[in-house]
């Protein structure tokens, strides 16, 4: 397919990135091109240029700090998640990115490009809410960080705002984690997700595909009961679609959200 | 600075099966539309145009990619195999040859995809497994063969 006309850059810094970002009103980040490029085909959106990360080394990294922090580039694609040594000391990671579409999508897909498009069926958004992640926003004006719960704004639309570029993903060490989804097909679309993790003083449980932004809920205990509860009292009010309607997608909320505080109860014990 | 200006398109160098290419495209171009329509390599097919169905699968700089998600100005420098490279001479290679004998084509028009997974997960896992195999050909569709004897015909040669 023809796509709309656009310009293009390939800078080979953050700071050359940042700056024609900064000077060209339409410019948007290409990561790894597989929501963007389908954006444009379908005219829902012409960004005027794009500017291609693939030369930013600075944002390929998967390290792993002293203080057991894990620290993703936002480049970093799904395979070499999987992949990583570094990136097993937060396990739920790897498990979740291999359940994402298919070798080719996560040979490309970047989790900055997950997260950044945040679009509310997508994986990462609720499991990076729930392992309390920061994330670090680069712009002409300098560096920020931002908690993941203040990073995810509205449906495709994140702290990272025009001329910044999210650069590096911060993810606390821990292992009581768990995710579960109903998805159409194997490893296919969320049509409701959940994530949970019991390394806090109390359990963070965050539901996907129900709103806008990922629903973080904190309830009072790691039991069935209690987490359907938190999840009951968020009078959650998803969309209806040809997948399910809104009343069903409020019950597997639930279902999702108690299967995943089971899985990652499985885990830390 | 002015090195990153934006253009509207550019001349690529790209290394496809072996040959060096040098083109000037349109940033807007697609990496499967250069392929077939620039390079008249029309081996690699486009199913659906968005990344769903695999027919334009290739291998980029050795990975396993849908051609239909790429621009062709990312591909600047890259070396990629597509389904033109597989035979060796005259000589279909095994894989191919085992598409044929398990009849795992029919109409074909998703075997290029199929044989370029394929060949992927095998350079990957010499001796998979039917679940690797399954997985490893889950971003390929096919619409009237099935999946059985795809799965079988790659299971044989990795055995
Ligand atoms: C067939 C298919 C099935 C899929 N199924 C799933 C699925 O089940 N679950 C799932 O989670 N995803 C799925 N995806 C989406 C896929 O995971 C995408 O890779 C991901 O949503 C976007 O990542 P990307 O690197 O390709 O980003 P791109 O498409 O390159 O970019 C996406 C958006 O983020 C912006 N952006 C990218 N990087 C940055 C950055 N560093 N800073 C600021 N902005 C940035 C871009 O400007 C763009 O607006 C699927 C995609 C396809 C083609
Ligand atoms: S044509 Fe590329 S995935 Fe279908
Ligand atoms: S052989 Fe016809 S689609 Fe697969």
């Amino acid at each position: 397919m023809l796509l709309p006309e656009v310009g293009y850059a390939r800078p080979s810094t953050v700071d050359e990135a940042v700056h024609v970002l900064a000077s060209h009103d339409g410019a948007r980040p290409l990561a790894g091109g597989q929501t963007i490029l389908n954006v444009m085909k379908s005219r829902a959106a012409a960004p005027d240029v794009l500017v291609d990360l693939q030369d930013l080394d600075e944002l390929r990294g998967i390290e792993l700090a002293a203080d057991g922090t894990l620290v993703l580039g936002a480049m970093a694609t799904y395979s070499e998640v999987i992949a990583s040594a570094e990136a097993r000391a937060r396990p739920i990671l790897g498990e979740v990115c291999a359940q994402i579409a298919d070798v080719q999508v996560r040979n490309r897909g970047t989790v900055g490009g997950n997260i950044c498009s945040n679009d509310p069926t997508n994986h990462l958004p609720p499991l990076l809410v729930a392992l309390g992640t920061t994330m670090t926003i680069a712009s002409s004006a300098g560096e920020r960080t931002v908690p993941a719960e203040e990073f995810f704004v509205g449906v495709y639309a994140t702290a990272a705002g025009p001329g910044e570029l999210l650069t590096k993903i911060s993810i606390p060490a821990g292992k009581g984690d768990g995710f579960a989804a109903v998805t159409i097909g194997k490893d296919g679309t969320c049509i409701v997700s959940a994530a949970a993790s019991l390394d806090g003083d109390a359990p963070r449980v965050v539901v996907g595909c129900v709103h806008g932004v990922p629903v973080l809920v904190r309830p009072d205990g790691a039991d069935e009961e209690a987490v359907r509860r938190a999840v009951r009292g968020a009078n959650l009010e998803p969309p209806s679609d040809v997948h399910a309607s809104a009343d069903y997608r409020r019950h597997l909320a639930e279902v999702v959200a108690a299967r995943a505080v089971q899985r990652a109860r499985t885990r830390r014990s | 600075m002015a090195a990153t200006a934006p253009v509207g398109g550019k001349t690529v160098t790209v290394r496809v099966n072996g040959t060096t290419y040098e083109r000037e495209v349109e940033a807007r171009r697609l990496l499967i539309h250069f392929l077939r329509d620039d390079l008249d390599l029309t081996g690699s097919h486009v199913g659906c145009d968005t990344g769903n169905c695999g027919a334009c699968s290739v291998l980029y700089d050795g990975t396993l990619v849908k051609s239909c998600m790429l621009l062709a100005v990312q591909a600047d420098g890259a070396s990629i195999e597509t389904v033109e490279g597989l035979a060796e001479g005259d000589e279909l290679n095994d894989l191919q040859q085992a598409f044929g004998a398990h009849h795992a084509l029919q109409c074909g028009y998703c075997t290029p995809g199929m044989l370029m997974s394929a060949t992927a997960l095998l350079r990957e896992k010499p001796h998979p497994t039917e679940d690797e195999i399954r997985k490893g050909i889950q971003g390929n569709i096919c619409r009237c063969t099935g999946y059985v004897n795809i799965v079988e015909a790659i299971k044989s040669v990795g055995a």
